[in-house]
């Protein structure tokens, strides 16, 4: 198809004005929101206590899902892309599933299961407490962010083959040696991709933990948390632009990863 | 972007492949995988399902049949099927200029569709208020209005079809416009004979997603929505309110009425995407 | 030595292996010939310990290694496609299994340098894979297989996806080669010429059995049925026997007998002719004869003459299903059987 310079440009005008005004401007707008009362206005929003503390609750959570969904992932991407098995397909939908749900059926269903009265619910007479607690934000935080790593490294797994792998076992590798030899340095930047994906949807995650934190100031408060109650609760809307735009910086770190390791990948 | 490389159309290239003695995880890899997605995704899910139906079915129906629930849910349907439909033909458009078109600036514009993945989606509702909100510098107070939780959902929504669709038309075969072009097809009928057609299984793949997407969406609409019940209430702040007002049997059962929709939605679109595809390759 | 006792293989309902038996010895470059599915190459990986056989032994110098796995048989495997480590240097991967091994850092490295230097790749040594063309990474992976002094070397189609040229100069390479380090050698192929050229010994297989074992020459001159016959080389169907196109005789009067043939087609192919003729009851055969016979005989479209079987032609029989392996050349032959 060869469009004329007329429709060249009137369809790029549309698509640029499309993104421009959905994407770009809301985004500017808030930046210059933050910023307008200088630097130091905003400083002073993100270095409060329950800040710092919705700060560090957040890397926290980060911390513990990410090895777990790093480790949990390469095994599951293992077993789809080598592994021969019946419920192949049915192990592929499980994975996807936390894509099609709800944010919030996320919460509610694991206060179901692990609250009072859940099937698991008996944790807490044992000091345990999974729900309105630590645990529970991380194990929310891990179905959100389950389908990452696997969905970037199968195709992978794929796309090498396992011939490097038998070759590896001809001449003399063990099992764990080809996995840290072959394996892993051969998916290591779909590995890496997936973990920039899963840690941004980790720090983003706000709906499944509104659910199961409670969201106790200054305790079981992320970053996301702390954005929504001081819009609403504290009606301290400078507040939320500052906490904002700390996690719009975390976005577009992850937006300049994604492009580059894109690129690597590429060339690869 | 990841949520897209398995979808129609985007295919990942695979080898044929046979069984082998060598590689794989074994069968101890596999039982710890299947644990591990147990514990994480199913059996919450399991508990969600079983307490929806703790009253019975009759119990059940009469949860989501409750007027503000019947009305959150048709609303939350209806608003994602605007929203997918808007993103098939902006996201085909968007995708189309990415591709085929050359200008300054493309490689950020590009970037610029991931945003809505990387960013959080309450900092997509706060960055929406500053533009809609009560200050807006446009004089557009749209919050808490139906119109506010389209456009909410249009930006979380907006990288499905076109990073569904982006690929395929990347790999689609030129000459067979060319050669339509030299049978003197007309650019519109060469859109939408050839190139649509083409486009089919990535368009409803990347709609599908978009559909599920917005239909469990809570973050972006919870400031900008304004979740007045009977106008502007979704299903997924209806549940919320459930579960705060301590009625998790009725919080459970919109949650599965909401997951049935979208998996009906979801299987009926691969469905069709299925169709068109084996009907593109001729098989 | 390799011996293969009674190996059988199913995958699901399609049967790869059907009780096959096969020596390889000590010493000897085999070739396993065969068309496509014909099983070859699962022969090949059951050996390896690639893949594990349903029944039947295998020995590695009399030890049983049906069971072994493949890190411990004391093979080295080459693959169609290479299998080269990407992210490692040439070095590297010719180093991989004596570095998984854990020998000693010098050792790896004379090793490895006097193998670059045998396989010719000596300045290439810090490269990565994807910096060498197709004969060099299969080069590379030759050197790979050889570094940890394997009992016996299986290559896997090696040439398979390499471009004519490349091909025939490393055949010649890969025999030299044998005669210098003279370990036992067993190739698969599907190419009769590679066989021919390469390999002492072949072994040609069909629907997931051995048809015949020898020297490449026993194998031309006395099949042991049509398909291996037509496996071989090109044959034409003269009356119920199979004759080679170059053991045609062509007489221009009936004195002898013979089958009477009227000629189609004289093609000049420089200094072979091949004759293309059509016998009374329409069957259609080719002769090949040199450039100087046909001149004498003075052949032109439309003659008739009269076909012999040279006397040195002891081709078995046209069987009933003879047919499909006459007068198509070894490719479209094994396509059939495959």
């Amino acid at each position: 198809m060869v469009l004329d310079r007329k429709a060249t440009l009137s369809l790029r005008a549309l698509a640029l004005g499309y993104l421009i005004i959905l994407l770009l401007i809301p985004l500017l707008l808030i930046f210059f929101r933050t910023f307008e009362d200088g630097v130091a206005a905003f400083w002073a929003q993100v270095t409060t206590p329950a800040s710092i503390a919705a700060i560090q609750l957040s890397l926290t959570i980060v911390a513990i899902a990410v090895p777990l969904n790093v480790i949990f992932g390469i095994v599951t991407a293992l077993a789809l892309a080598r592994g021969r098995f019946p419920g192949r397909g049915i192990v592929q939908a499980i994975v996807d599933l936390p894509f099609a749900v709800s944010p919030v059926i996320v919460g509610v269903s694991l206060i179901l299961l692990w609250g009072t009265g859940g099937w698991l619910g008996g944790l807490a007479g044992l000091g345990i407490q999974v729900i309105f607690s630590l645990p529970g934000m991380v194990l929310a935080t891990i179905f959100v962010t389950l389908p990452f790593v696997v969905r970037e490294v199968e195709p992978v797994l794929h796309e090498i083959g396992d011939e490097q792998e038998q070759a590896a076992a001809t001449l003399g590798a063990s099992r764990m040696q080809t996995f840290w030899r072959i394996t892993l340095p051969a998916i290591r930047w779909g590995l890496v991709y997936g973990v920039v994906l899963t840690v941004a949807r980790a720090l983003g995650e706000f709906g499944a933990l509104i659910v199961v934190s409670g969201a106790v100031s200054g305790e079981s408060q992320t970053l996301t948390l702390l954005v929504h109650s001081r819009y609403i609760d504290d009606h301290n809307v400078f507040g939320a632009y500052a906490a904002s735009t700390v996690l719009m910086a975390f976005a577009i770190v992850t937006l300049l990863l994604m492009t580059t390791l894109n690129r690597r990948r590429e060339l690869e | 972007m990841s949520l897209v490389t398995h979808l129609p159309g985007a295919g990942v290239r695979k080898r044929g492949r046979r069984p082998t003695a060598v590689g794989g995880v074994g069968p101890l890899g596999l039982g710890v995988a299947m644990l591990w997605l147990s514990l994480i995704v199913l059996l919450p899910l399991a508990a969600v399902t079983t307490r929806a139906f703790d009253n019975g079915l009759i119990g059940f129906w009469d949860a989501i049949n409750a007027p503000a629930a019947r009305s959150a849910l048709i609303l939350t349907t209806v608003i994602s099927v605007i929203v997918a439909l808007i993103n098939v033909v902006a996201g085909t458009l968007i995708a189309w200029v990415l591709v085929r078109d050359e200008f300054p600036g493309k490689r950020f514009f590009n970037a610029l569709i991931d945003l809505p993945f990387a960013l959080p989606t309450i900092v997509a509702s706060i960055v929406l208020l500053t533009l809609y909100g009560p200050r807006s510098p446009i004089n557009l107070e749209l919050n808490a209005t139906r119109p506010a939780l389209i456009i909410a959902l249009l930006f979380v929504t907006l990288p499905f079809v076109v990073r569904s669709v982006q690929p395929v038309l990347i790999e689609v075969d030129r000459e067979a416009e060319q050669a339509a072009a030299s049978l003197g097809a007309s650019n519109r009928t060469i859109f939408r004979r050839i190139v649509l057609p083409a486009l089919g299984p990535a368009l409803l793949g990347g709609a599908g997603l978009a559909f599920a997407r917005a239909i469990g969406e809570f973050g972006s609409i919870v400031l900008i929505g304004g979740g007045i019940p009977y106008e502007t209430e979704v299903a997924s702040q209806y549940i919320l309110k459930q579960i705060e007002v301590d009625r998790p049997v009725n919080a459970a059962a919109v949650s599965v009425a909401l997951l049935a929709i979208s998996f009906i939605v979801l299987l009926i679109l691969r469905t069709a995407a299925a169709r068109s595809r084996r009907h593109e390759t001729g098989s | 030595m390799i011996t293969v006792d009674t190996v059988s293989k199913r995958f699901g309902e399609y049967t790869a292996l059907d009780a096959v038996s096969l020596e390889v010895p000590e010493g000897s470059l085999t070739a396993l010939l065969g068309p496509s599915g014909s099983g070859k190459s699962t022969l090949l990986r059951i050996i390896g310990g690639l893949e594990l056989p349903d029944a039947g032994v295998i020995r590695i110098d009399g030890e049983d290694v049906t069971k072994v796995p493949p890190q411990r048989r004391g093979i080295g495997f080459v693959f169609q496609h290479y299998a080269a480590f990407r992210h490692m240097t040439v070095r590297d991967n010719v180093a991989f299994g004596l570095t998984v091994r854990k020998q000693p850092k010098a050792r790896i490295e004379a090793r490895t340098s006097e193998l670059l230097g045998i396989v010719g790749l000596a300045g290439y040594a810090e490269r990565y894979p994807n910096q060498l063309s197709g004969g060099q990474r299969q080069r590379m992976a030759l050197a790979r297989a050889l570094a940890v002094e394997p009992r016996v070397l299986l290559l896997d189609e090696p040439f398979g996806a390499l471009d004519a040229k490349v091909r025939a100069e490393l055949r010649e390479w890969l025999r030299r080669l044998h005669e210098e380090v003279e370990v036992t050698t067993l190739l698969v192929t599907h190419d009769q010429e590679e066989a021919m050229s390469i390999a002492d010994r072949i072994a040609v297989m069909d629907n997931a059995r051995i048809e015949q074992v020898g020297g490449p020459r026993e194998l031309y001159d006395r099949p042991a049925n049509p398909f291996v016959a037509g496996f071989l080389g090109a044959v034409s169907q003269l009356g119920d026997r199979l004759v080679r196109p170059h053991d045609i005789l062509i007489e221009t009067d009936a004195l002898d007998g013979g089958l009477e043939a009227q000629v189609q087609r004289v093609v000049h192919l420089g200094f072979e002719v091949r004759v293309e003729l059509m016998l009374t009851d329409g069957a259609e055969v080719s002769a090949q004869l040199t450039r100087q016979t046909v001149d004498e005989l003075e052949l032109a479209h439309g003659d008739i003459v009269w076909l012999h079987a040279a006397p040195t032609t002891v081709l078995p029989d046209a069987g009933p299903d003879a047919a499909a392996t006459v007068d198509p050349g070894p490719e479209v032959a094994g396509e059939r059987a495959a």
